[in-house]
């Protein structure tokens, strides 16, 4: 427990240290050359923007938090849904498969209006913008989990006269589950991306606002304290969201698959 | 249990001048004709890529020849394994499947074959106990076996539908010997007990002796039935008779004929 508890700290120390050095030579850089606060804010500034927009950058993360995941969820569902698909006939892959590219590569700054044009601003255009960037992962993966099946398995399934169904849900399932996961991680940086970016574009309405407003709000007004205040609200929002979907598949893969992730 | 009768029994695996070739390929079999029959156990001896697993998944019906007629039962093998004659195979790897225990690992065929759950019990339990597993290795994963423990499962994995005819493709090549020869021994002693027909697929001569009651010796590109070699040990059989002079001296035997049909 002890020895734990000390490599515990080990692992949170170094950054924790460098952190705090970091701060130190940034708030002496900007204090002897006098840099300008709408330039470059000094750390206590940031630290006093941080606290006195509280409640604001709490609802902001919020809302961005709330898109994020109903666009991730909805990859998650959508994409293993489509990934069944086209596990389960080549000529539906070989023919779809190139649009679900398309999804991945399109700008989607350059869709946005598009977006608003159907549906308008607001929080189910920026969840549907998170949910286009951050299907394909899930969606690519998935499928290549469904594909990669140990032949031998499948004979072993079909002497036993398995149905299509069993084969799916039984065998081809399980073993794309690692690969589902991976994707998932993928997706996940991107759904945060989505629905920061989304916001720039298709977000905004009077009341109600996320990260992505509030960050082109700001640096619009040159209120670069705030700026940097909201940033750091972005991080912490990505690092809770990823932090989340790694170790939900991490215990997925200990406790079914007995795999350790380095 | 001395001699099994053979002779009189009808045949179960018929082969009659069965080809195989994949694609615009060199033919991988030309011409196999043999009979099996109901009960025996026979051992397929050859060279490595002499077309025994080809052979083996065509009995199973995982493949369709090119030319000639199989038949199990009576019926092209995938509609005999549909009705009533079960096939079991085993294959050169345990292909467990990681995210189940051992214990569902085995339930595997009979959830395919659809057979309520209530029923499953039973048949999983005596698996277990025929092929040497504890409740306590039951309940584990398979990554938390040895490579011995695995093949043992899926063995019992194959054995739980209480097959007719049980197919085994190299199962113990990638143990050592001293496991492969134990496991052996058990084969042997289960197949007493229940009397399915075996086919065991080997490049291993003594492990083809030890085991069966005929040696069928295959030569390769195209694989042909070169030699079919009764080997007279009656059942059971155990470790002492490795060391017999008529076990060296059939050993010596098929070692020459299966050094001339790689040639």
């Amino acid at each position: 427990m002890k020895g734990r508890l000390w490599s515990g700290l080990g692992v949170v120390l170094p950054p924790l240290c460098l952190f705090a050095v970091v701060v130190i030579i940034w708030d002496r850089v900007v204090d002897f050359y006098a840099i300008k606060p709408f330039f470059f804010p000094s750390p206590g500034l940031v630290a006093a923007s941080l606290w006195q927009n509280l409640p604001k950058l709490t609802q902001a993360t919020r809302y961005t938090a709330a898109a994020a995941t109903l666009g991730l969820g909805a990859s998650l569902v959508c994409g293993t849904l489509t990934a069944f698909l086209f596990s389960q006939s080549r000529w539906i892959r070989n023919s779809s498969y190139p649009y679900a590219l398309f999804l991945q590569t399109v700008p989607i700054v350059a869709i946005a209006p598009l977006i608003v044009q159907w549906w308008g601003r607001g929080f189910f255009s920026v969840a549907l913008t998170a949910f286009i960037l951050s299907l394909f992962p899930i969606l690519a993966n998935t499928t290549a989990g469904l594909l990669n099946v140990d032949p031998d398995l499948l004979d072993l399934f079909r002497l036993n006269n398995a149905s299509r169904w069993q084969i799916l849900w039984k065998l081809r399932f399980p073993n794309a589950i690692p690969a589902l996961l991976t994707g998932l991680k993928t997706s996940c940086g991107l759904a945060i991306v989505g629905a920061v970016v989304g916001e720039y574009f298709v977000g905004y309405v009077s009341d109600t606002f996320g990260l992505g407003y509030l960050i082109l709000y700001t640096s619009g007004n040159v209120r670069t304290a705030e700026l940097f205040a909201t940033i750091l609200a972005s991080t912490a929002l990505s690092v809770v969201m990823f932090g989340t979907v790694h170790l939900v598949s991490t215990l997925i893969l200990q406790h079914w698959f007995d795999v350790r992730e380095q | 249990m001395e001699q099994i009768a053979e002779v009189s029994q009808p045949p179960q695996i018929v082969v009659d001048q069965v080809g195989m070739r994949f694609g615009d390929a060199a033919p991988v079999l030309a011409d196999v004709t043999t009979e099996i029959a109901s009960g025996e156990f026979v051992a397929l001896l050859g060279p490595s890529g002499c077309g025994k697993s080809t052979l083996l998944r065509l009995f199973a019906g995982l493949l369709q020849p090119n030319s000639g007629r199989l038949t199990l039962a009576g019926k092209p093998p995938q509609q005999a394994r549909k009705t009533e004659t079960r096939v079991a195979f085993v294959f050169q790897d345990p292909t467990l499947l990681p995210w189940r225990t051992v214990t569902d690992n085995i339930r595997l065929p009979l959830e395919l074959q659809k057979q309520p759950r209530s029923t499953h019990a039973e048949p999983i339990s005596s698996a277990l106990e025929l092929i040497g597993l504890t409740a306590a290795d039951a309940r584990k994963r398979p990554r938390k076996l040895s490579g011995g423990m695995r093949m043992r499962v899926s063995l019992a994995r194959a054995l739980v539908t209480d097959p007719k005819v049980l197919l085994l493709d190299e199962p113990f090549a990638a143990l050592d010997d001293v496991l492969r020869q134990q496991l052996n021994e058990d084969l042997v002693r289960i197949w007493q007990q229940k009397q399915w027909t075996g086919v065991f697929v080997t490049h291993n001569v003594s492990e083809a002796v030890f085991l069966s009651q005929r040696v069928l010796v295959m030569s390769t590109r195209p694989g042909r039935i070169m030699a079919d070699v009764r080997i007279p040990f009656g059942y059971p059989r155990g470790p002492e008779l490795r060391a017999e002079p008529e076990f060296a001296r059939l050993t010596v035997e098929l070692s020459q004929r299966l050094r001339e049909v790689a040639r």
